[in-house]
C-alpha cells in the first residue's frame, strides 16, 4: 500500500482572490512581511501498489483531481506505514 | 420539440428550467434522473440546469462531469443537438471539456444574486437567432463561481470563431473579456452563468430569456422540416 499526497495549486497567472484576502487579513493583524498568499488542496489517497503507479496518478490529476485548465498538481508517493 | 433536464443530486433550477420548457415554451420536456443514461436519444435537446451538483465538492461541476451521463450527453452533443449548460451546467460542460475554459470563484468571492446587463454579441447561433447583435438584455445571475477564466490561445480562439455569445455590460464577477455565456465551435452547446429560465416572464422581473429559448425551438424546427 502507497500513501499518495496529491497538492493542487492555482496556476501562477491565475488569480487567487480567496489567497489575496487571506494575505490582506494577515497584513491587517500586523505581518507587514507577508507579500503573497495562494490557497490551494491537499489529497490524501491510499492506493495498492502495482505497475504504472505514478502514471496512472498522474491521469487521475489529469482527469479529476486537478483542473489543468487552471490548477497545477504535484504528488508524494510513500510507503504506507503497517499499523 | 422534446427536451430531457438532467436532474443530478445537488441540481436545483431543474425545475424552472422545466417549467420554461414545459410551461411557458410550450413544448415537451422530462426531468431526467442522472442515473438514468441509455435514453437520451430519444430528446432533441438536453438542458443542465443550474445548482450545486455534488455539493460542488472537489470544484463545482467536477463530480457530474465524471458521471455516466456524460457520455450520452457527448455524444448528444457530436451529433450537432443543442446543449444548453446554465450556471452549474456551463460548470459541468467545461469541466467535462464540452466547453473550453473553467469557472473560478468570483473575484470578490461573495455569492452574487441580482440581473445583470448582458450584451449579446453574436446573434449567430441556433440559441440566439432572435436576438440583435449589440442587444442588451437583463437576465438574472446567482453565482458564487462564475468568474469565467482562459488563457490567451483559448481567449483569441474564442474571438476568432465568434464563440463568445453574451459579455456582461458591467462585470460582475472578473470573467476574462467580461464573458458571461460561449457556445462549442460547432455552436450546438452554449454555456452561460445568467440564468434565461429565470427570465422567462414579466412576473419574474424580466421575459428577455424566453428569446433565447424560442430562438432555439425555431432552429430546431427550420432543421427539421429540412431534414425530414
Amino acid at each position: 500500500m502507497r500513501n499518495v499526497t496529491v497538492y493542487i495549486t492555482l496556476k501562477s497567472g491565475v488569480l487567487d482572490p480567496q489567497g489575496k484576502a487571506i494575505q490582506e487579513s494577515l497584513n491587517s493583524l500586523g505581518y507587514d512581511e507577508v507579500q503573497s498568499a495562494r490557497v490551494g488542496k491537499t489529497i490524501s489517497l491510499q492506493i495498492e501498489d502495482g505497475p504504472n503507479l505514478e502514471k496512472r496518478i498522474t491521469e487521475m490529476c489529469e482527469k479529476l483531481l486537478a483542473n489543468p485548465v487552471i490548477e497545477d498538481y504535484r504528488f508524494d508517493v510513500e510507503e504506507a506505514v503497517q499499523s | 420539440m422534446k427536451f430531457a433536464v438532467i436532474v443530478f443530486p445537488g441540481s436545483n433550477c431543474d425545475r424552472d428550467m422545466y417549467y420554461a420548457a414545459k410551461e411557458v415554451l410550450g413544448e415537451e420536456a422530462d426531468l431526467v434522473w442522472y442515473e438514468s443514461a441509455g435514453n437520451l436519444g430519444n430528446y432533441d435537446g438536453i438542458l443542465l440546469p443550474g445548482g450545486f451538483s455534488y455539493g460542488d465538492y472537489l470544484r463545482s461541476g467536477a463530480v457530474a462531469a465524471t458521471s455516466e451521463i456524460m457520455q450520452q450527453i457527448k455524444e448528444h452533443a457530436s451529433k450537432g443537438k443543442p446543449v444548453l449548460g446554465v450556471c452549474n451546467g456551463f460548470q459541468v460542460l467545461t469541466e467535462a471539456g464540452l466547453l473550453p475554459g473553467a469557472l473560478m470563484r468570483n473575484e470578490k468571492l461573495s455569492f452574487m444574486c441580482h440581473f445583470e446587463d448582458l450584451i449579446v454579441t453574436n446573434n449567430e447561433t441556433m440559441f440566439t437567432s432572435l436576438f440583435q447583435t449589440g442587444e442588451t438584455i437583463k437576465l438574472p445571475i446567482a453565482h458564487g463561481e462564475g468568474n469565467y477564466f482562459c488563457d490567451e490561445t483559448t481567449l483569441k480562439d474564442l474571438q476568432a470563431n465568434n464563440q463568445i455569445v453574451f459579455t456582461y455590460e458591467n462585470n460582475p464577477n472578473g470573467s476574462v473579456a467580461d464573458i458571461a455565456g460561449i457556445v462549442n465551435k460547432k455552436g450546438n452547446v452554449l454555456g452561460m452563468m445568467p440564468h434565461p429560465e429565470r427570465a422567462v416572464e414579466m412576473l419574474l422581473g424580466s421575459d428577455d430569456g424566453l428569446k433565447l429559448f424560442q430562438s432555439l425551438v425555431q432552429n430546431w424546427r427550420e432543421s427539421y422540416v429540412v431534414n425530414a
